[in-house]
C-alpha cells in the first residue's frame, strides 16, 4: 500500500497562549513553540500502522516554508519512509484551495493507494482533504476513527458522528480519508530517533516541478482571505474569583453551596 | 443583490435538525430580503415528514427523493446537489459531522469558494461577503472576506445563529429528483453499511447533577486522582474533554461534547478545559458553570459564570481540602 500523509506545521496550542499581534495583522508569532498539527500525527501514526500489516510505503508531505521541514523529518523520525517539502515563494498566501491545488499536483507526480490527512488544523477549517478528494475526484471520508484494510482495493472505515457514534463505510481504492483524534495512539518520538533521521535528503519541490501556474494559488488565487485577527468582546463573561487562594476558595465553596454543587 | 442562498437541512428520523431554522437566519442575515430555497435529500414518508416541517419557514423547497438517500452519504448525495445548484449561488450547511463530510468537495464540484465554520455575517460587498470565524480553538477570532463572484459554499457553526421564527415562507415544493439522478446514482465508491452505537459506560453523565469535568491542563494520567477526589468529596460525576478520552485516561462514556455525550447538570465545574465549540456544543439547560483555568484569556471564561485563574494541579486539592473541612 502506498500511503501519502498530509502534514502541516502550526502553533503547539498546548505550549502558547495564542495571541492577536499589535496591528491585528496576524497572531503573535515571536516565541512561538510549533509543532506538527495533531491530527496529522495520528493520521501519520495510522499509515505507518498500516504499512507494517500489509507492507507499502509512508511518505509525509508538506506545503510550507523551509522552517516546515522540521515537521516533516520529525513524522519521518516517528517512521515515515520519505519526506517532501513543497515550498515556493508564490505559495504563500494559499487558501485551502490553493494549498488542495498543490498537494494534487505531488499526488498525481506519484502513484497513491490512500491519502491521509487530519480532520482539521490551526484554523480549524477541516476543508484540504475533502477538497483534494474532489479534485481527485476519488471517494471521501471524513473524521476517520477507524481503518481496515480489506485487500488491494478496498478498505472499510468508521467514521465518528455525532454522540460518539460510529458509521461505518465501504470505499474503494484510492481514496482520501481525514483521520480524527483518538483512532490511534501515536508513538513517542524521542532525541535518538530525530537524530536518525536528521541528513536524510528532503527533496524540495516548488511550481515549476509541480507544473503549476501562479494564478490558482498563493495570494493571488485565494478567494478567501484573512482580513484581520481580533479578540470578541468578552461581553458579559465569568464573575472573576479574585484574591488570596484562601479568600478565593471560601467565595468558590459558598458559591457551590448556593447553587447545589455539594451534596 | 441578487445572489441565490441555498440551506441544506438536515434531518433524523423524519424530524428536521435544529441547524435548519438558524442556516435561515444566517441567510438573513447575509441578506434580508433573500428568499432562501431550503434543499433536503432523503427518502420516503420521514423525508415528507421534514418537508411538512420546514415548509411554513422557507419560500422554496426542493427535494431530492430516492431510495439510494434512505441513509444519506455525502458521497452520493454530493454529486446531486452539483447537478441541481444553480452556478453562483451561496449554500449554507451547518459545520458538524455531515457538513464537514459534503461541504468541502461540493465548493470544488460547484467551482465556487468554500469558508467553514463561520460564526457571524458582517457585511456584504460587491461580489464578496466579510464573515466572523475562529482559529486555535477560539482563542482569536478571524474577519475572513470570500470572493463570492463564482458563488460559495459556507458552513455554519451549529448554535451561532438563533433559529429564525417568522414563518412567513411561500411554502412551495419543487421536486428535482430526476434532474439530481440524471447521469446515474453517484457514490458507489463509498458505501454505508451500519452505524455502531457508542459503549453505554459504567456511569451516565447525562443524569448527573454535578459534573467535575477535566480537561487536557490535568497533563497527566496520574494527576486524575485529584479530580476523583473532589467530585468524591462534592458529590458530583467526573467527565471529560475529548483529549483526555483520546489519551485513553477515560472511558468514551465520560467525554463531553457534541462527539460525545449532551449533559444537563446543574453545576459544571471545568477544570482545563479551553472551552472549544465542540465541547460547550456537549452542555445544555444552561447550568451553572464554574471554570478554572491558568490562562485569563481562555474562551471558558466567556461562557462561564464564576471563572478562576489558577493552576488546577494546585487549586483543585485545595478545594477538595477546605470542602472537607466545612463538611467535618
Ligand atoms: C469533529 C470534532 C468533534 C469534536 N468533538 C469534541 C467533543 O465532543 N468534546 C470535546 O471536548 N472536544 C471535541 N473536539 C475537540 C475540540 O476541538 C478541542 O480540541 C478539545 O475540546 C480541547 O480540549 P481541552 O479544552 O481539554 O484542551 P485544550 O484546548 O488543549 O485546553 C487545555 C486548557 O487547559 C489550560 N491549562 C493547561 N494547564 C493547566 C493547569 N495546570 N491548570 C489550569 N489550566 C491549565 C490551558 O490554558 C487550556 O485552556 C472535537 C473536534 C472535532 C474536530
Ligand atoms: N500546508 C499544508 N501542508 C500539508 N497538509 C496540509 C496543509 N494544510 C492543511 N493540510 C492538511 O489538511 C488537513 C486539514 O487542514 P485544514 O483544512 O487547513 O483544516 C490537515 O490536517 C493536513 O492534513
Amino acid at each position: 500500500m502506498e500511503i501519502l500523509v498530509c502534514i502541516k506545521r502550526v502553533p503547539d496550542t498546548a505550549e502558547n497562549e495564542i495571541e492577536v499581534n499589535r496591528d491585528g495583522t496576524d497572531i503573535e508569532r515571536d516565541d512561538l513553540v510549533y509543532s506538527v498539527n495533531e491530527w496529522d500525527n495520528y493520521a501519520v501514526e495510522e499509515a505507518i500502522q498500516i504499512r507494517d500489516k500489509v507492507g507499502g510505503n509512508v511518505t509525509v508531505v508538506s506545503v510550507g516554508d523551509e522552517n516546515a521541514e522540521e515537521v516533516v523529518r520529525r513524522e519521518m523520525a516517528m517512521g515515515a519512509d520519505q519526506g517532501i517539502l513543497l515550498s515556493d515563494d508564490v505559495f504563500e498566501g494559499s487558501d485551502g484551495k490553493g494549498v488542495a491545488t498543490i498537494l494534487k499536483a505531488e499526488i498525481e507526480k506519484g502513484k497513491y493507494d490512500l491519502i491521509l490527512t487530519g480532520a482539521q488544523a490551526d484554523d480549524g477549517a477541516g476543508q484540504v482533504g475533502g477538497m483534494l478528494a474532489a479534485m481527485l475526484d476519488w471517494p471521501f471520508a471524513s473524521l476517520v476513527n477507524k481503518i481496515e484494510i480489506s485487500d488491494d482495493k478496498k478498505i472499510s472505515v468508521g467514521r465518528e458522528i455525532a454522540g460518539g457514534n460510529q458509521e461505518m463505510n465501504e470505499m474503494d481504492l484510492p481514496c482520501v480519508l481525514s483521520i480524527q483524534t483518538g483512532i490511534n495512539e501515536p508513538r513517542y518520538v524521542g532525541i535518538r530517533g530525530i537524530r536518525k533521521v536528521a541528513s536524510v535528503d528532503i527533496p524540495v519541490h516548488g511550481m515549476g516541478e509541480l507544473g503549476l501556474s501562479p494564478d490558482r494559488i498563493g495570494k493571488a488565487g485565494a478567494k478567501v482571505n484573512c482580513l484581520d485577527y481580533f479578540v470578541p468582546d468578552p461581553g458579559e463573561g465569568a464573575e472573576m474569583l479574585e484574591g488570596s487562594t484562601d479568600e478565593i476558595l471560601d467565595k468558590l465553596v459558598e458559591i457551590l453551596k448556593s447553587k447545589g454543587g455539594i451534596k | 443583490m441578487s445572489v441565490k442562498i441555498f440551506a441544506y437541512i438536515l434531518h433524523k428520523k423524519g424530524v428536521a435538525d435544529d441547524t435548519a431554522l438558524e442556516l435561515l437566519s444566517a441567510a438573513k442575515k447575509i441578506d434580508p430580503n433573500v428568499s432562501v430555497t431550503a434543499l433536503v435529500a432523503g427518502s420516503g414518508d420521514a423525508l415528507e415528514k421534514v418537508i411538512t416541517q420546514i415548509l411554513p419557514s422557507f419560500n422554496d423547497v426542493w427535494k431530492i427523493s430516492h431510495d439510494s438517500l434512505s441513509y444519506v452519504i455525502a458521497e452520493t448525495v454530493r454529486p446531486m446537489l452539483a447537478r441541481i445548484i444553480p452556478k453562483g449561488s451561496i449554500v449554507l450547511v451547518p459545520h458538524e459531522h455531515f457538513g464537514m463530510d459534503l461541504a468541502p468537495g461540493l465548493s470544488i464540484k460547484l467551482e465556487s469558494a468554500f469558508v467553514s465554520d463561520a460564526i457571524d455575517f458582517e457585511e456584504i460587498m460587491d461580489q464578496k461577503i466579510k464573515l466572523v470565524r475562529e482559529e486555535f480553538n477560539g482563542q482569536v477570532s478571524t474577519h475572513v472576506v470570500c470572493d463570492i463572484s463564482h458563488g460559495a459554499v459556507i458552513s455554519v457553526r451549529a448554535g451561532a445563529f438563533k433559529p429564525e421564527g417568522s414563518k412567513t415562507g411561500k411554502g412551495q415544493v419543487t421536486d428535482k429528483t430526476s434532474e439530481a439522478i440524471e447521469g446515474g446514482i453517484p457514490g458507489q465508491k463509498r458505501r454505508y453499511l451500519e452505524v455502531i452505537e457508542a459503549e453505554v459506560g459504567d456511569v451516565d453523565i447525562t443524569k448527573s447533577d454535578i459534573l467535575v469535568s477535566v480537561g487536557r491542563g490535568i497533563e497527566d494520567q496520574d494527576n486524575l486522582d485529584i479530580i476523583h477526589e473532589l467530585a468524591e468529596t462534592i458529590g458530583g460525576d467526573v467527565s471529560c474533554s475529548r483529549p483526555i478520552v483520546d489519551a485513553k485516561w477515560l472511558d468514551k462514556s465520560r467525554q463531553v461534547g457534541t462527539s460525545g455525550k449532551i449533559v444537563k447538570p446543574k453545576v459544571y465545574i471545568a477544570l482545563g478545559i479551553s472551552g472549544s465549540f465542540q465541547h460547550l456544543g456537549g452542555i445544555k439547560g444552561a447550568p451553572f458553570i464554574i471554570a478554572v483555568n491558568k490562562n485569563p484569556k481562555a474562551p471558558i471564561f466567556q461562557v462561564a459564570d464564576v471563572g478562576v485563574v489558577a493552576d488546577i494541579i494546585e487549586f483543585v486539592p485545595a478545594l477538595t481540602q477546605k470542602v472537607q473541612d466545612i463538611k467535618a
